[in-house]
């Protein structure tokens, strides 16, 4: 029965969101850190997502989503002359992180949409399955 | 006159296999909304039906070597009816799916598979009718 195939396809689309909503908040979270090195500075990390095709002996390709692996940003991270910072370098410089705040909160908007919208797919799936079973009564 | 099934529950038992196929599908392309180079399917409802009611539903391929893939008895794969979707607007991550699209899509499927339910559901009605004599 395809339809019960909708909950996972819809389930692995909302773990990979989450995750992505997961490197979000953590990207968030450490927007304003410094470090001392341009090694140990935080970089904002994005999910990489790719389509499951393995079903293919079923007859038709479909399925869900998965995330494939965690990248970091190859952004240039910003170093600020600071003395006085207590995480400052033998130098006075002070390392920001890459992270970029505004497209992380479009990054959030569209990971929550796009979770919401795997959530009304399988809410959906589950009413036509219930009607289903009450066919003929 | 003995009761077919098959003849009574005529054509909505196709219809409602299609419908779901054809969610399970539209599922798939909103789960791959962020998915870098998916390209959004669907199928084509009409030439399904058509297919189905041929009772042929793959394209028929031979297989002569055991490692071919097979289109089995609901193989849409080698099938006319799955398509790939024009996108409205190219995304620079080669992705077609319109969120906005699919969710029109999968509410107008999720709505005539009911209705196609409800016609089943009719049909088995009129059969208790008929076994009744009432």
């Amino acid at each position: 029965m395809s339809l019960f195939n909708i909950f996972d396809i819809a389930g692995s689309g909302m773990s990979a969101q989450s995750l992505r909503l997961n490197t979000t908040a953590s990207n968030l979270a450490n927007a304003n850190s410094v470090s001392s090195s341009v090694d140990q500075t935080y970089r904002a990390r994005s999910p990489v997502f790719s389509a499951v095709l393995d079903n293919a002996q079923q007859g038709y390709q479909q399925g869900g989503v998965k995330v494939n692996g965690i990248v970091e940003s190859q952004a240039p991270v910003r170093a600020e002359y600071n003395p006085s910072h207590p995480m400052a370098n033998a130098d006075g410089y002070i390392f920001h992180s890459n992270v970029d705040s505004i497209a992380e909160m479009a990054n959030m908007m569209s990971a929550s949409r796009s979770y919401q919208n795997n959530v009304e797919i399988a809410n959906t799936s589950k009413q036509l399955l219930l009607r289903t079973l009450q066919l003929g009564q | 006159m003995p009761i077919n099934f098959d003849s009574a529950l005529g054509i909505h038992q196709d219809a409602v296999r299609i419908r779901s196929q054809r969610a399970e599908l539209l599922a798939s392309n909103m789960a791959n909304a962020d998915t870098p180079n998916y390209k959004a399917r669907d199928i084509d409802f009409a030439s399904a039906m058509k297919m189905a009611a041929s009772g042929q539903n793959s394209a028929g391929i031979k297989t002569t070597h055991s490692n071919h893939i097979t289109s089995s008895s609901n193989g849409l794969m080698a099938s006319p009816a799955v398509q790939y979707r024009t996108a409205m607007q190219d995304s620079l991550d080669g992705n077609t799916v319109d969120e906005q699209i699919e969710q029109a899509q999968f509410m107008q499927n999720a709505v005539q598979y009911q209705a196609s339910l409800s016609f089943l559901s009719g049909k088995f009605k009129s059969l208790l009718t008929a076994i009744k004599g009432e």
